[in-house]
């Protein structure tokens, strides 16, 4: 239940959606629309011979089937790497890839024309195992992939040296050796992915998309084309969900569509059905992990990491998933000596990229339950062995950054969870797989720490345009993408606090790729932080260009004049000026209320050999708590209670705050319990929500969420991000409970009883 | 030429109309772009309209099927002058709206649950709601939305429709 005290919940698109009035990009109909699909093979991985569309195009209604050949730009593109084809032109290196696109009159007459399509191709051993891929004699994926000076199917090998781990594991009391298994998971965003391309009079390609990342949809669009980044305009829709999941597979659809859209010269709008987008669209990294940890005197000494997670056909952004791994494969934990490998392998699976948490629910998963393993093995509790082990003020990371610049919350979020869910208590209650029922019971917690935004993965900075008009209303606009978390409201009520003006005087606006400079993409939680802070600074900047106007009207020097109330004060309260009047001094005045706010990420620093380094500018710190009761004849998880407590800054918009929380909590436990993509050879068996399961009303006990707030120093509006935070810890949290009701130990995702590991 | 009543107005159907997939009839004849296709197969809720007060996934019938009946999509849940359905205003108020592609669904299936359940329990809702995913909520604030609603369909409350 929500806390009563909340006031109620305001997003400023809420009224659209519960209407149906909100247009996302299926809904929009323009005048001479075409529409495309695509084509896929059967195979896994194949050299193309040819691909044979003469059948296709003299099917009725068929405008058009387009090849690689057919790509005026550049056919291969990628965030990190130019490996992805965005058709497939050479091989085929999963069996999502696209070998053509079909255009016709209607939608079905391109579903119909699409089975004609005939590929000739020469079948190759799929390599889908990592471990395999990664030796030295396996045969090439990507045949021009160079990596540490070798052809080989790395995309990058991640390291942290700190300290002497073989000294180190020599003098430890004991150490624990473990392997871990994480599967494929699929975001599962509600709206598939769509695209609209406008072919525009004056020459630009105008987008519109269910798609996360604008400017990375702009260059995936130019780069097709072979036009400059000017020449195409991405405008925002209303998106259903992308959890990280809407970046590069939904910018290659744009991409596609504009493909089709230049050619014919017509308005061209690709939908996606379910089926297509989890047959094509990347996943969650699936992780092998060997963890070795060592104990010394009560102390988390030394640990030894290997990861090995699967890139599938394409890099995409694997290095910078797998570097979070890396920086935080650890835990919030004091360990002085580390070593640590990350390696991302290409294979001819799926690809996989973003998705919420990017990287740290895998090595949560690991870490939390090594902590309770170890606590068992001395004897101690792990509630003392974790507080004996954790990051406090000033502390350093397992990457040598001393965590000093902010509160460091983590004691704070384990203690208010320990009491919120009795713990103590509970945790006697445990059957620790004894007593007499079939129902056993159990508590378990999870930990964790996580850099906010991107760190030394890449440049970080964000604008906002806050462009206030004489009547006194004002036009916000920022980089940062509204994925349906709420980030447009965020936006708002943080430059309406920094200004005091009420919320209502400001209207968001749906940014455009050709209007607000490149942001970055709205993934890593970063959206209040980057975001929120740009249009903090935004409004400062606003300030100052009215109070240097109205400040001889309100009898005051520039800096006495006083934002609040929505009204501008002079020295005293009875000097004042309603926003309609200052809109007029500024006009008579010939300035312009417009204000331009940048937030540039505080440096961060990284050595890509020892891996140490500042890695993030800031941290947040949370805690989740799991009840379950276990029925070992069926082998049943059911779930009886889920908390969370995170600390995010401060909190800008409490109630969708919550829905962050409660959100991550729930696809966090389908991650601990059902969540899988099934592949078979290669192919894709989980083909829509009747084989992917997803998390159900009914699935679910009651959560309670627990916000701390410490607002950063370092960011312009205090707040920092929380939803990447609240989906890495409950597989990990119900991983331990169920230890605790079964006394048994499950070291692969998605849990499953009396799986015999 | 056979007819349905969809949100209060009768619709003329064609033979050609009735053999279309009601989902795309609504949607791309019909302009009702509020409900949704998540899944086209009938598991996820998000094409739920109502049919005769029952919640029916509109991706797995034909036009057939709503010949000589009543139709609810999202767009007829308010009050003829635009006001917003006291649930609607719930769901707003208690922050259970986040990427909004399951709400139309969402809102119609808890829609006909409280026409026959004024009085749900917690546990009750959340079995009534499951039908429908949501990806993004967790559906907390969504069960909170319906049982705060509930007190609008009892028979001592003021008829909302």
């Amino acid at each position: 239940m929500n806390p009563v005290s909340l006031p109620p919940a305001w997003r400023s698109d809420a009224l659209s959606k519960v209407t149906g009035r909100a247009k996302y990009c299926d809904d929009l109909k323009v005048f001479g629309m075409a529409y495309a699909v695509p084509v896929y093979t059967d195979e896994v991985h194949a050299r193309i011979i040819a691909v044979h569309t003469d059948e296709a195009r003299r099917a009725p209604g068929v405008l058009a089937v387009l090849t690689a050949r057919d790509v005026p730009g550049s056919v291969r593109y990628g965030q990190i790497v130019n490996d992805c084809r965005m058709l497939a032109d050479d091989k085929i290196r999963y069996n999502g890839d696209v070998v053509a696109v079909v255009v016709a009159e209607t939608r079905a007459q391109a579903v119909a024309a699409a089975a004609l399509v005939r590929t000739e191709a020469q079948s190759l051993p799929p390599l889908l195992d990592p471990e395999l891929a990664m030796r030295e004699d396996a045969p090439l994926i990507h045949e021009d992939n160079v990596y540490e000076g070798r052809h080989c199917n790395l995309t990058n090998h991640h390291k942290i040296r700190r300290g002497d781990t073989q000294k180190a594991f020599a003098e430890c009391d004991f150490v624990l050796a473990q392997k871990f298994e994480t599967p494929f998971i699929e975001h599962a965003y509600l709206e598939p992915e769509c695209a609209l391309a406008v072919p525009r009079p004056d020459g630009v390609m105008e987008i519109y998309g269910s798609m996360q990342h604008p400017f990375s949809t702009r260059r995936f669009t130019a780069a097709i084309l072979g036009v400059p980044l000017a020449d195409v305009e991405v405008k925002s829709v209303c998106m259903g969900g992308g959890f990280g999941g809407k970046d590069d597979t939904a910018a290659i659809i744009c991409a596609r569509a504009a493909l089709a859209a230049r050619l014919l010269g017509r308005p061209v709008k690709m939908t996606y059905d379910r089926e297509w987008s989890m047959r094509e669209s990347y996943k969650r990294h699936p992780y092998k992990v060997y963890y070795k940890m060592g104990v010394k005197d009560g102390k988390f000494h030394a640990a030894e990491v290997k990861i090995i997670a699967d890139s599938g056909a394409y890099c995409s952004v694997t290095p910078w998933v797998t570097w979070r791994s890396t920086v935080q494969c650890c835990g919030p934990y004091d360990v002085p000596n580390v070593r640590c490998d990350t390696y991302g392998v290409y294979t001819n699976n799926v690809f996989t990229g973003a998705m919420r948490g990017f990287g740290s629910p895998q090595i949560n998963f690991c870490v939390e339950q090594l902590m309770e393993m170890a606590a068992e093995k001395l004897g101690v509790s792990s509630v003392e062995f974790r507080k004996n082990n954790m990051l406090r003020q000033g502390s350093s990371t397992i990457t040598g950054q001393v965590l000093d610049t902010h509160t460091v919350s983590l004691p704070e979020v384990f203690d208010r969870t320990l009491a919120s869910v009795d713990y103590e208590s509970k945790f006697k209650k445990c059957s620790h797989g004894k007593g007499t029922g079939d129902e056993l019971y159990g508590i378990g917690i999870a930990l964790s720490y996580r850099g906010m935004s991107l760190g030394a993965e890449g440049m970080d900075f964000n604008a906002a345009i806050l462009n206030m008009q004489f009547d006194g209303s004002m036009l916000l606009e920022t980089g940062i993408h509204e994925n349906g978390q709420g980030a447009e409201s965020a936006m708002v009520l943080i430059a309406a606090r920094e200004l005091g003006v009420c919320k209502e005087r400001i209207r968001y606006r749906q940014p455009s790729t050709s209007n607000i400079p490149d942001g970055g993409s709205t993934v890593a939680s970063r959206g209040t932080v980057m975001g929120g802070g740009a249009a903090a600074l935004a409004a400062r900047e606003l300030k100052k260009k009215i109070a240097a106007v109205v400040c001889e009207k309100l009898a005051c020097l520039p800096a006495e004049v006083r934002f609040f109330n929505d009204r501008v004060y002079g020295k005293t309260d009875d000097v004042v000026l309603d926003y309609e009047q200052v809109g007029q001094e500024m006009y008579l005045h010939q300035e312009y209320p417009y204000a331009f706010g940048v937030f540039k990420a505080p440096k961060v620093s990284w050595n890509e050999e020892t891996g140490q380094g500042n890695a993030y500018f800031t941290w947040v710190y949370g805690c989740q708590a799991a009840e379950v009761s276990v029925n070992r004849r069926t082998g049943r998880i059911k779930l009886l209670n889920m908390t969370a407590a995170h600390e995010v800054g401060r909190a800008v918009n409490p109630q969708m705050l919550l829905g962050q929380f409660y959100g991550g909590m729930a696809m966090g436990a389908g991650y601990g319990l059902f969540e899988e993509v099934d592949t078979e050879g290669g192919i894709i068996k989980s083909s829509n929500f009747h084989n992917y399961r997803v998390m159900r009303a009914a699935d679910l006990p009651e959560m309670h969420a627990i916000i701390v707030e410490n607002p950063d120093p370092l960011s312009p509006s205090g707040a920092k991000g929380v939803g990447e935070p609240t989906n890495e810890l409950m597989a990990a949290a119900i991983a331990n409970a169920v230890s605790n009701a079964t006394g048994e130990r499950y070291f692969t995702l998605p849990l499953k009883i009396g799986a015999g590991q | 030429m056979k007819t349905a009543t969809i949100n209060g107005k009768i619709v003329k159907l064609s033979d050609a109309d009735l053999a279309k997939n009601l989902l795309e009839f609504l949607r791309g004849d019909m302009d009702l772009t509020g409900t949704k296709n998540g899944c086209g197969i009938g598991v996820c809720g998000a094409c739920t309209i109502l049919v005769d007060d029952k919640p029916v996934r509109s991706c797995r019938q034909t036009v057939a099927f709503i010949v000589n009946r009543a139709v609810l999509t999202i767009e007829g849940m308010g009050g003829p002058h635009g006001e917003l359905h006291p649930l609607q205003q719930s769901f707003i108020d208690h922050g259970a709206v986040q990427c909004g592609f399951c709400t139309p669904g969402m809102v119609l299936t808890a829609h006909a649950f409280l026409l026959t359940h004024p009085n749900p329990k917690r546990e009750e809702i959340r079995r009534a709601i499951s039908p429908n995913i949501c990806r993004c909520t967790g559906y907390q604030q969504i069960v909170d939305a319906i049982e705060s609603a509930s007190v609008f369909y009892r028979p001592s409350a003021k008829p909302v429709r």
